[in-house]
């Protein structure tokens, strides 16, 4: 488990400036901390966040998208025919919700999707453990031009 | 007021150094034959999206930033305007060219009829919002509005006129616009 704080700083260390976001109980406390920061903006729907953070990125900045797997979903279209399309790199955190059938049943089908859904579309992504894991994703967004996924279990922020 | 007299209406009263983000199918068509330019970000894909992304580009600039909408569009990223409305970007100015239809798939009817939806962006908290149905009416809107999130829906008679594609590659369109903001 990471602590949120140490998790932020890493992700302003990496150079990244603007987030946008839908909440999800997994990302509770880092939601609650950006919220008091000046560079949040909250969004209605996960496609719409990420439309906002393409015009970031050709602003100059480094966009967060986060997320729930559920709004991947909702994703999938602007993930094709924008961001993948025009090569607009956006760090993409998105929660595990339904990694297991003792979660909710909605996130079933999604819970066990998610993975195949972004290999076939062409997202790389990473599991979060440790910071490191973000250094690498940061690695991979740079070398490919391209958005790049971390996914996070419940439990892996504090 | 034809799509294709409002969007070079448009274009002739803007300043020269805004950045134009055009909703996919005809406006970004006829956007592109007025005349293409680095400032230009032509959306192919993505319906609805385009007021999401002038926004992103708005929050992080000093530049203005116009967005030419479509009623088919901002009926399907409605949430968009709450967002934009919640943040009040001062340098965005938001144009519907409400035709009715979607133009591109064969003319099928939006509900953009029983919607206002200048209404609906002032409630959501942009600055100004006017509808016009005109060309002097829009000459007036633009030069009189044009500072904070404005929103100006645009009637314009359904039908279009062959007009080409956009040929640019989407990459390309990305890297010339980023090139363009400091």
């Amino acid at each position: 488990m990471v602590n949120t704080s140490e998790f932020l700083a890493k992700l302003s260390e990496l150079g990244y400036n603007f987030y946008a976001g839908v909440p999800c109980s997994i990302f509770k406390t880092l939601i609650s901390q950006l919220e008091s920061g000046d560079n949040y903006t909250p969004v209605t729907r996960e496609d719409e966040g990420l439309g906002l953070c393409t015009g970031a990125q050709l602003a100059g900045k480094k966009p967060v998208m986060v997320m729930q797997n559920s709004g991947l979903g909702n994703s999938i279209n602007v993930l094709s025919s924008l961001l993948l399309l025009y090569k607009i790199p956006t760090l993409m955190l998105i929660s595990w919700r339904g990694e297991t059938k003792e979660d909710a049943p909605e996130h079933w089908v999604m819970g066990e999707s998610m993975t195949k859904l972004l290999d076939s579309i062409g997202v790389p992504y990473f599991i979060f453990e440790t910071l490191e894991d973000m250094e690498k994703a940061n690695a991979k967004l740079t070398e490919t031009n391209q958005p790049v996924a971390v996914i996070f279990k419940k439990g892996s922020l504090e | 007021m034809k799509t294709q007299e409002a969007v070079a209406k448009i274009v002739s009263l803007l300043k020269g150094d805004e950045v134009i983000i055009s909703a996919n199918g005809f406006i970004s068509r006829e956007l592109h034959d007025t005349g293409d330019n680095e400032r230009n970000f032509y959306m192919i894909g993505s319906m609805g999206m385009g007021a999401s992304i002038g926004a992103g580009i708005a929050l992080n600039s000093q530049k203005k930033v116009v967005v030419l909408d479509g009623d088919g569009n901002v009926l399907m990223n409605l949430g968009a305007l709450a967002t934009i409305g919640n943040k009040k970007p001062e340098n965005f100015l938001h144009i519907v060219i409400d035709n009715g239809v979607y133009e591109s798939t064969g003319s099928q009817k939006t509900v953009s009829a029983t919607i206002e939806l200048e209404n609906v962006a002032k409630s959501a908290g942009y600055t100004t919002c006017v509808k016009v149905s005109n060309l002097e009416e829009l000459e007036s809107a633009i030069v009189s509005e044009y500072t904070g999130s404005v929103f100006i829906r645009v009637i314009v008679e359904a039908g279009k006129r062959e007009v080409g594609r956009v040929q640019a590659i989407p990459e390309e369109i990305a890297n010339r616009l980023r090139t363009y903001l400091p």
